[in-house]
């Protein structure tokens, strides 16, 4: 799977690198963010998509598949 | 209730927001500062003896209550995080330029807000700059610019400011002799201390709660066509509209006295250029890095302390504009303007956010 690692990163960095990957992959993406906003943002903007949302806390971060 | 949820909800957060800003300026803050990142830093700073301005100094309850108010609430819903290495130094020089910008304007992003809601026509005019100033740093960030990432750091670690700035308060309140105090001017108007450092209490948790930021409303409408953000600051100005236009506050002009604004329209379109464009490249408005310093990451609390540096830079070498004044004695209105060393500062910001821009962006491609 197409995999983003947005941990740590400032906004709007996760969105854009989200974005990107979006357009650019046909399959799922896995994208990692580390803050509770950003796996807010990312998950909302996928689900604006029209895109089906997962996240999965893992340890303190997060990992949301978006297909 | 997840506040971050709608824009109805998020706009209600505004509102409320809103609402603590018309009350501390009803409890004797200055009218359309109501509650100024830039200028409360600066007075804070002031109180400090970081420079000797001696209208503008005053601890502001409400920059302790912000800091406090985002950091008891990220704790209670476990966001809290402590994490830090994410370009420190040029979070700090950004949040320098930032307070440069902010003191040639006369005020932060949230300030413009207020002082739009209160009719003063210089507001929209430095809109336009802070506009352009976030659409440069969009540029840098298509282009690749990064502050690169942070790393969680020992849970301690996050917490430093926020235990600074309690220890700001007990000396307010069991020493304030150790603090300077202004008897005339901004710095000697202000709300009780209880009710200001309630107000920044619940400020800092609403705008935690619904990740308020005045860079990234404008950010995101132009860059994601997401208006989130400025739903929640659109609930602020409408609110402070009502206040100002009910308490018959609101006058639409230029050259309005007690304001502390000036008409330098180039200069109050650049200084808002320089804070629009160093908060894109710093990922949020002075308001937004007050938040982040306390929910943990200490790349925004060193953004804040560049923000104090900033304001003690300001007034010890004459970077902060005047604002346009009656005098007491004629009666004669005296025109405020943006200083020369002010505008000189200016011109060295920009430059070097374009050089930060440009070692940002080669970086990540190398």
């Amino acid at each position: 799977m197409f995999e983003v690692d947005a941990r740590g990163l400032s906004c709007p960095q996760p969105l854009m690198m989200t974005n990107d990957a979006i357009k650019s992959q046909e399959g799922p993406i896995k994208v990692l963010v580390s803050e509770p906003h950003q796996r807010t943002n990312v998950e909302k903007f996928a689900k604006d998509k029209g895109k089906k949302v997962t996240v999965n806390e893992v340890g303190s971060e997060f990992e949301i598949v978006i297909e | 209730m997840k506040l971050s949820s709608s824009k109805k909800t998020l706009a209600l957060a505004g509102a409320l927001c809103g609402v603590i800003a018309a009350a501390l300026a009803f409890f004797g803050n200055p009218a359309n500062m109501a509650i100024c990142i830039a200028c409360f830093i600066r007075d804070t700073a002031g109180a400090l003896g970081m420079h000797q301005a001696a209208v503008v100094q005053y601890v502001r309850p409400e920059i302790i209550g912000i800091v406090l108010g985002a950091f008891i609430i990220s704790v209670a819903t476990k966001e809290y995080r402590s994490t830090a290495g994410s370009s420190p130094m040029i979070r700090f020089v950004l949040g320098v330029i930032i307070m440069i910008g902010s003191l040639v304007f006369l005020g932060c992003p949230l300030r413009m807000v207020i002082r739009m809601s209160a009719g003063d026509l210089n507001a929209y005019v430095a809109l336009v700059g802070f506009i352009l100033g976030i659409l440069a740093g969009i540029v840098a960030l298509k282009k690749g610019f990064s502050l690169e990432r942070s790393y969680e750091t020992t849970k301690a670690a996050g917490a430093v400011l926020p235990v600074i700035v309690i220890g700001l308060l007990v000396v307010l309140l069991a020493a304030p002799q150790l603090l300077k105090f202004s008897e005339a001017g901004p710095g000697s108007v202000h709300a009780p201390i209880a009710i200001a450092l309630v107000g920044g209490l619940l400020f800092g948790a609403l705008a935690q709660k619904s990740r308020m930021c005045f860079a990234g409303g404008i950010r995101d409408v132009v860059l994601m066509k997401n208006f989130d953000l400025i739903s929640v600051v659109g609930g602020l100005f409408v609110v402070m509209l009502i206040y100002n236009i009910t308490q018959a506050k609101f006058v639409l002009g230029f050259d309005v006295p007690g304001i502390v604004a000036h008409s330098d329209h180039l200069w109050n379109i650049l200084g808002m250029f320089v804070v629009g464009f160093a908060a894109t490249l710093a990922g949020g408005c002075p308001l937004r890095q007050l938040i982040l310093a306390g929910q943990g990451s200490s790349d925004a609390a060193i953004t804040v302390l560049g923000m104090f540096v900033g304001a003690a830079l300001c007034h010890n070498f004459g970077l902060a504009s005047s604002g346009t004044a009656k005098n007491a004695e004629t009666g004669e209105l005296v025109l405020g303007a943006a200083s020369q060393n002010g505008k000189i500062a200016v011109i060295i910001c920009i430059v070097l956010l374009v050089a930060i821009s440009i070692a940002g962006i080669k970086r990540k491609k190398a």
